[in-house]
């Protein structure tokens, strides 16, 4: 196809036409832009570069408004950049700087016409290129630049300079060996009496000293001379920035610092710097009383203001300082808690955060009262806001802060009915694991659930769901404090539980099963005590009589002792007669029978056990009540005996895991577990992924419904578990309480304290304080070995995560070399050896803290002389420092200058010949610089 | 640093997008419909400020357009909001109280102001004298080189080449 005629490069459409067409189609615009887009295809083709860098401009406009793919014009946009004239390169480079990323093709090609650029007398195209690399730089763009770049930086024209300085950034991030020669020039810059070429170097290095702080610790001299000197707000606030990162590393450097940042901070009438020195000082400068205070009172002044930025921003600063300094958010609090009403929903999160700070042991069932409270009348959004910040804060250290757990749980009880509630998955988790953490609470966690079930309304919350089988669950395990198991069933089984989930239900029906199975030996020892002994009010010695005549074995007998004990003798039992079991066996087949036929395998299964169960021992149970009594004592046994053993099987207690135990488990021989499964996964391809995902994680709910299930199918997930250690680490995490006790948790379960604890005894006596009292002496000191213990294992495992994260990467290595010297570098096979350099960087900042000291002062006889080859710019700084001793400030900066010079002819030659000669020689010089300016 | 710079209308409609991150093209269309979604519904007299996905949003509303600058989560906010209405000003200065139609129909020359007061996601020009300077030199490069080319006599011979 020819390109467009002459007829068409005059009558082209011009940008302008393009946007007054577009605005005219009120419908059918995408139609417009098509024909446009077919018109600029044609038009981009043209010979003319007028005609095509007018396309290219209409095309830039669709790409970067109205978001239409304009990569088929990479090609033409370089095209017009080789144009000599201005305006044309203009549109190139507004268009490649917003079409380019790393894998455009023709990015190999664009690195000339950058060098020509970068390169060219006019100014505004060294400009133009200069924005455009800043945006699309490459590692090799990055690299074949460099010495353009390097150039520029002394460039006399400050407009390019200051460009240049700012796009040495991108420039070290992607080709970090450019440091080696552009640091030097970089640093020379800092000291630059122009302040925009100031501004863009201290922008550079705010940034990067945000990624890497250690490796400028040497440069502090010079930012602190800007801090002191400066008078630009820009420039201090950047400034103020790298000391926040630097301060925490050198506690000297801290204390020098705090006088100049105070000194802002009362003068300034810049609101930005202040907060920026406030910021400064709560983030970086904690320690200072005086200054934390001076800080805290300007935050006053933002919260009181008018300003809802400054309210804002006053509410995050007393955030960060919270944790060290609560003394600041009390002072403040009738404001905080004011501006948990305030209209902007922002300011009311930050609020509540602070609020959240104030929470402790003593105030927090006062707190959560208020914010319940609160969150009941709130939109929607911030109740989720306020209850899940309740719970994350009650639940932090393993509830550290909960004294009164049975308060904890009707709290959550009536955190779940608020209308807003979207927490169930939360609570859920804390239902649970309540529940096996805290033995004392479970007959207020089996009574709070049972309240949750009973209540058909909450079936209809999908966001409950979840929660609601955490409240199944607990009342299954937990049936034997139940005050009315046969409601509890009722509960379990009503029609509306169609609403939930497969998952679910399936848990329903497991539940169900625990509860029937208690019900029905309730029944058969209640029977079984009036027809051995005649004395119906004194059931428990009767029960366990009943069970001895029976003689079962001794670990069920003790658990039914147990079960029938703990509620004493107000308890159900009497309640269950035989036409209530009657009408419970026939609810139970009513209500499982039509879930023999569901599609889900779970529910399926788990109906039918449920069903056989009630096979097996109905006829018995039923044949029997109409029987004479003796009769039935011979036909039940075989009934009984069954369900004894079914309660057997459910009434071993689960207990809580530390997120440590696999660990504790040894890898069997010949099992790899690092072997790269890369292959794999090409195998099987997209359409076996999703399933086989399911296999190894399994269903959250179904794993739990397998725990309650039986003993053994966790023993099966904890070994499957073993042979994908890192693919179930996160699992694990999130569910770790269903996973089976290792050894060391076993040993956390038995710090429990024993079935007849003197608890116990306060239970029955009910007398409600020296319960309470009693509960305050368990819990304390049963929580603690409870946490105590997994705690530094988890410690432990944090440090193992961490190491690979604090690996620094190339950029600071390769700073921390120009910087620091490179004395254990081997300089000419550097990019290679840039994975190494952590390791040895740690060596030198150790070598360099526990050395200086003495080596700084050989340092200043040796090279603190040759004065005469320092700048106009250090003797200038010297005077303007009054604050310190003078004569030092003197040698130091001398030292610095000189050897700032040292090093950089230093390092050139290394760069080029790549001796090692002189390492020690130049560990030795620069080293000294921080602690000498900070003595 | 900025991570990029939106322009948006009240009705949601997108006048300018500056880019110092790299995000691809499906990326932006999102954070743009996600921050407008977001931007757009808050109230006047609320804060400028807007948290999403771990950074900072700082905005303001000039008439109808909303100016926005995404942000690291530890910079500073007041200084954005100055940098904005530094932006502003300039552009105020160079059509002559600016209006949104001012930069629907000179889209790129907004560009180019930008550009000279913000490189690499920094600020790099605090001055707006300055500023209307570079932007009117570079304008009349492009003015005379214009004249050359629009001439009757240029383009015969561009197509009879």
């Amino acid at each position: 196809m020819s390109g467009p005629s002459l007829m068409d490069s005059l009558f082209q459409r011009t940008l302008e036409d393009l946007i007054k067409g577009l605005r005219q189609q009120l419908i059918g615009e995408q139609a417009f832009i098509s024909k446009a887009l077919e018109e600029i295809r044609k038009e981009i083709k043209s010979t003319d570069l007028s005609t095509k860098s007018t396309a290219l401009l209409k095309l830039s406009y669709l790409s970067s408004l109205h978001f239409h793919d304009m990569s088929f014009a990479t090609f033409h946009a370089l095209e017009v950049l080789s144009s000599p004239r201005f305006s044309h390169k203009r549109i190139a480079y507004h268009a490649i700087s917003i079409s380019f990323h790393d894998s455009t093709p023709v990015l190999l090609l664009i690195t000339n016409h950058l060098r020509k650029d970068l390169s060219s007398t006019n100014e505004f195209e060294v400009s133009l290129s200069l924005q455009c690399l800043s945006r699309i730089a490459n590692v090799d763009l990055a690299r074949d630049l460099t010495p353009e770049i390097f150039t520029l930086l002394s460039s006399n024209k400050l407009y390019v300079r200051k460009k240049a300085v700012a796009v040495v950034l991108r420039v070290f991030e992607k080709y970090p060996e450019s440091v080696r020669v552009c640091f030097k020039r970089l640093v020379e810059n800092l000291e630059n009496s122009d302040p925009q070429v100031l501004s863009a170097v201290v922008g550079v290095f705010c940034e990067l000293a945000s990624k890497d702080p250690i490796s400028y610790l040497p440069l502090a001299p010079e930012f602190y001379k800007i801090l002191v000197d400066s008078k630009n707000n820009w420039v201090l606030i950047k400034v103020l920035k790298i000391f926040a990162k630097l301060a925490p590393l050198e506690p000297r450097l801290a204390k020098r610092v705090v006088e100049p940042i105070c000194d802002h901070m009362r003068r300034t009438g810049a609101k930005s710097l202040v907060f920026e020195c406030v910021r400064t000082v709560v983030t970086s400068l904690i320690e200072n009383d005086s200054a934390v205070r001076l800080a805290v009172g300007k935050v006053r002044e933002f919260l009181v203001d008018e300003d809802p930025n400054l309210k804002y921003l006053g509410l995050q600063a007393l955030s960060i300082v919270a944790p060290k300094h609560l003394w600041a958010v009390s002072e403040n609090k009738e404001f905080v808690i004011k501006s948990l009403s305030d209209a902007d929903p922002n300011i009311k999160i930050e609020s509540l955060r602070l609020v959240m700070a104030l929470v402790s042991e003593h105030n927090v069932a006062e707190i959560s009262r208020v914010l319940v409270n609160y969150a009941l009348k709130s939109d929607p959004d911030f109740c989720n806001e306020i209850l899940g910040s309740i719970l994350s804060t009650c639940s932090r250290n393993v509830y550290e802060i909960i004294v009164d757990f049975d308060w904890y749980v009707s709290l959550l009880g009536e955190m779940s009915r608020i209308p807003h509630c979207q927490k169930g998955e939360e609570i859920e988790n804390q239902l649970i694991d309540i529940g096996m953490r805290v033995k004392d609470v479970r007959p207020e966690l089996v009574c709070v659930s049972r309240d949750l079930l009973i209540d058909p309304a909450l079936l209809g919350n999908s966001f409950l769901h979840r929660l609601l089988s955490a409240a199944a669950w607990v009342s299954g395990e937990y049936v034997e404090y139940s005050r009315n198991p046969l409601e509890l069933m009722e509960a379990l089984l009503q029609p509306r539980t169609s609403l939930l989930p497969p998952s679910i239900t399936a848990i329903y029906i497991q539940s169900a099963f625990k509860v029937l199975v208690f019900c029905l030996l309730t029944y058969l020892m209640q029977r079984g005590s009036t027809a051995s002994s005649m004395f119906p009010d004194n059931l428990p010695s009767a029960v366990s009589a009943s069970v001895s005549y029976e003689s079962f074995d001794d670990l069920s007998v003790e658990n039914v002792v147990d079960a029938t004990d703990t509620h004493g003798p107000t308890c159900t039992s009497a309640s269950i007669t035989n036409e209530s079991i009657v009408n419970l066996l026939n609810l139970v087949e009513l209500a499982l029978g039509p879930l023999l036929g569901s599609h889900d395998v779970e529910i399926q299964e788990r109906a039918r056990n449920v069903l056989g169960f009630v096979d097996l021992t109905k006829l018995d149970l039923l044949n029997s009540s109409v029987q004479e009594e003796n009769d039935s004592e011979r036909k039940g046994a075989e009934a009984s005996k069954t369900i004894e053993l079914m309660h057997g099987a459910f009434s071993k207690e689960l207990g809580p895991v530390s997120s440590s135990a696999q660990g504790k488990i040894c890898l069997p021989d010949g099992l790899m577990l690092k072997e790269n499964l890369g292959d794999l996964e090409m195998i099987c391809g997209d359409i076996d992924q999703p399933s086989s995902n399911s296999f190894s994680f399994g269903s959250p709910y179904e794993e739990k419904g397998g725990v309650s299930f039986s003993n053994l199918q966790i023993k099966e997930n904890s070994r499957q578990s073993n042979e994908s250690t890192s693919l179930l680490a996160e699992h694990r995490k999130r569910h770790g309480l269903y996973y089976l006790p290792s050894g060391k948790s076993e040993m956390i379960s038995n710090d429990y304290p024993p079935a007849n604890d003197p608890m116990l005894l306060g239970n029955i006596n009910d007398n409600a304080d020296d319960l309470v009292k009693l509960t305050e002496e368990s819990l304390t000191p049963k929580r603690k070995p409870n946490h105590a213990k997994p705690r530094p294992v988890v410690v432990k495992l944090d440090e193992v995560d961490e190491k690979p994260e604090s690996k620094e990467d190339s950029l600071s290595g390769a700073v921390h070399d120009v910087l620091f010297g490179s004395e254990d570098i081997v300089p000419t096979s550097s990019q290679s050896n840039l994975s190494d350099m952590p390791s040895s960087k740690r060596k030198g900042k150790e070598k360099q803290h526990t050395d200086s000291h003495v080596e700084s002062k050989e340092n200043l006889v040796d090279h603190g002389n040759p004065s005469s080859r320092r700048r106009k710019h250090h003797s200038h700084g010297k005077e303007r420092r009054h604050r310190s001793p003078r004569k030092k400030n003197a040698e130091e900066r001398k030292d610095n200058g000189q050897k700032l010079k040292e090093k950089s002819s230093h390092r050139h030659g290394m760069h080029k010949s790549g001796q090692r000669a002189e390492e020690p020689f130049n560990f030795s010089v620069q080293t000294p610089v921080i602690p000498d300016f900070l003595l | 640093m900025i991570h990029f710079v939106l322009l948006i209308s009240r009705q949601g409609k997108v006048r300018l997008t500056k880019w110092y991150s790299t995000y691809t093209q499906k990326e932006r269309t999102k954070v743009i419909r996600e921050l407008s979604g977001v931007i757009l519904t808050r109230g006047p007299k609320l804060c400028n400020f807007v948290e999403w996905r771990g950074f900072k949003v700082v905005y303001k509303r000039y008439a109808s357009l909303y100016f926005c600058m995404c942000i690291d989560q530890d910079d500073n906010e007041l200084e954005i909001l100055e940098i904005i209405h530094h932006y502003v000003e300039i552009l105020d200065r160079y059509f002559g109280s600016v209006c949104e139609l001012d930069l629907i129909f000179n889209f790129h020359k907004a560009y180019y102001i930008l550009d000279e007061i913000l490189i690499a996601g920094e600020l790099q020009e605090s001055s707006k004298k300055t500023v209307a300077r570079l932007i009117a030199a570079q304008d009349s490069l492009v003015e005379t080189a214009k004249e050359q080319a629009s001439s009757i006599s240029n383009i015969i011979a561009q197509a009879t080449k």
